[in-house]
């Protein structure tokens, strides 16, 4: 049996990207301002720092820059 | 297609009709009969014979044919004809594709989004005015990888160590449901096509799907089971990761807007966001660790991710192509070909 430690928690690891979201490990919960709140399961979860995400507060990518492409179609 | 609607999700397929010599051949082969030798100077190596042949070779790593041996997986004359086409198939590619070995500006490139009316895509034309028809087409077409997806990725992991083993199985970890199989994308892909009306038995499309659309996950496995192809085998796994969330967004936009059920929806819905984060994870946990121990390897990743690029712009073409022309996308079954 692997021997029992009492030392403290490993502290939470928040990777801040530079283009986009927040990433956390593990399952997290999100509060929001009107006191709902979001749940994740994944190993990893993005949460939107741009608040451009429609899924806000999970990022959905939108912090992607984006080019403007005109009709060539009708 | 008749018989394949009542076929239980998990038995394995019938072999398909050959299409040419090549994929004759490999049929032949694999019922036991004598192996004529082939020819594979004219072949054309994204065509339907050629990707066909490839197909049922690979098909027996994973979940082989009815009536098939299992032993065949190892049978020289099936690896012969095996290593013949995916040489032909491997050399049109470097011959197609456009070297280079910047991995961080070709990520760049892939993480800008085109948008407005001027963007050809397939997602695209299905967000704006597809039809339910095309859409339920789409899916039969990716049907051939999602019914497996992540399979020919997992090749790889014992190819990696270190760190970028461990991010590239945390992506993988997800796709397979994080241990919980009613989310595993497989499954929320079968449940999707049953309720937009396809088969998902494993298979079902294979005999419709042309060589554009098999090309696409002949390449991915091509790269899982080389190990000398591990660095374009992660450079195909990114450039999927990378580009699909906003893709999986227009297909939402789609469904909605053709009335699909929710299980028709939750599969792309469930990637808008797994995606999102599976980019960040595959960037920052499997690309820049895997270049930092084996740097040799950048010129093999950008050559992933640009076959992989080449080969999807081929299928979306083949697809717009043929809707624009008011035709089907896929092969017409052969007559009583297909119980
Ligand atoms: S950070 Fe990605 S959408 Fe906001
Ligand atoms: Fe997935
Ligand atoms: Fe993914």
């Amino acid at each position: 049996m692997v021997e029992r430690r009492l030392a403290r928690p490993e502290p939470t690891r928040i990777v801040l990207t530079e283009e986009g979201p927040a990433l956390v490990s593990g399952p997290v919960e999100l509060e929001l301002p009107d006191g709902s709140r979001v749940r994740s399961d994944r190993a990893v979860t993005a949460v939107c720092h741009c608040r451009r995400s429609k899924r806000y507060p999970i990022c959905d990518a939108s912090h992607r820059r984006k080019v403007r492409q005109e009709g060539r179609e009708a | 297609m008749t018989g394949t609607l009542d076929r239980p999700r998990t038995a394995a397929p019938e072999l398909p009709t050959p299409r040419g010599p090549l994929s004759g051949a490999v049929v032949a082969a694999l019922r036991g009969d004598p192996v004529p030798a082939v020819d594979t100077a004219d072949a054309d190596p994204y065509g339907d014979d050629l990707q066909l042949a490839l197909h049922c070779c690979y098909e027996l790593h994973y979940r082989g044919f009815a009536g098939v041996d299992d032993d065949r997986e190892w049978d020289p004359a099936v690896l012969g004809l095996r290593r013949q086409l995916e040489q032909v198939f491997l050399a049109a590619l470097r011959a197609d594709v456009e070297p280079g070995d910047d991995v961080a500006a070709e990520v760049e490139s892939l993480l800008v989004e085109p948008v407005g009316p001027g963007v050809r895509g397939v997602s695209h034309h299905l967000q704006r005015d597809g039809t339910l028809g095309q859409l339920r087409e789409y899916v039969a077409h990716r049907s051939i990888y999602h019914l497996k997806e992540a399979d020919p990725q997992a090749w790889v992991i014992p190819r990696l160590s270190g760190p970028a083993k461990a991010g590239l199985v945390t992506v993988e970890h997800d796709e397979y449901g994080s241990g919980r199989p009613e989310r595993m994308h497989s499954t929320l892909f079968a449940e999707m096509m049953v309720e937009i009306g396809l088969s998902d038995a494993y298979g079902a499309y294979v005999e419709q799907a042309p060589g554009a659309t098999l090309a696409e996950v002949n390449l991915m496995t091509l790269c899982g089971l080389h190990r000398g192809l591990r660095g374009a085998s992660v450079g195909q796994f990114a450039m999927v990761e990378l580009t699909s969330s906003p893709g999986s967004e227009r297909l939402v936009k789609a469904m909605r807007r053709l009335g699909c059920g929710p299980a028709a929806i939750r599969f792309y819905d469930e990637h808008v966001e797994a995606d999102a984060v599976h980019e960040q994870v595959v960037r920052r946990s499997v690309l820049d660790p895997l270049l930092a121990a084996e740097p040799e390897l950048a010129a093999d990743v950008v050559f992933g991710i640009r076959a992989s690029s080449l080969l999807a712009e081929r299928m979306g073409e083949h697809l717009l192509g043929c809707w624009e022309r008011g035709t089907t996308s896929l092969r017409t079954t052969p007559t009583g070909s297909a119980g």
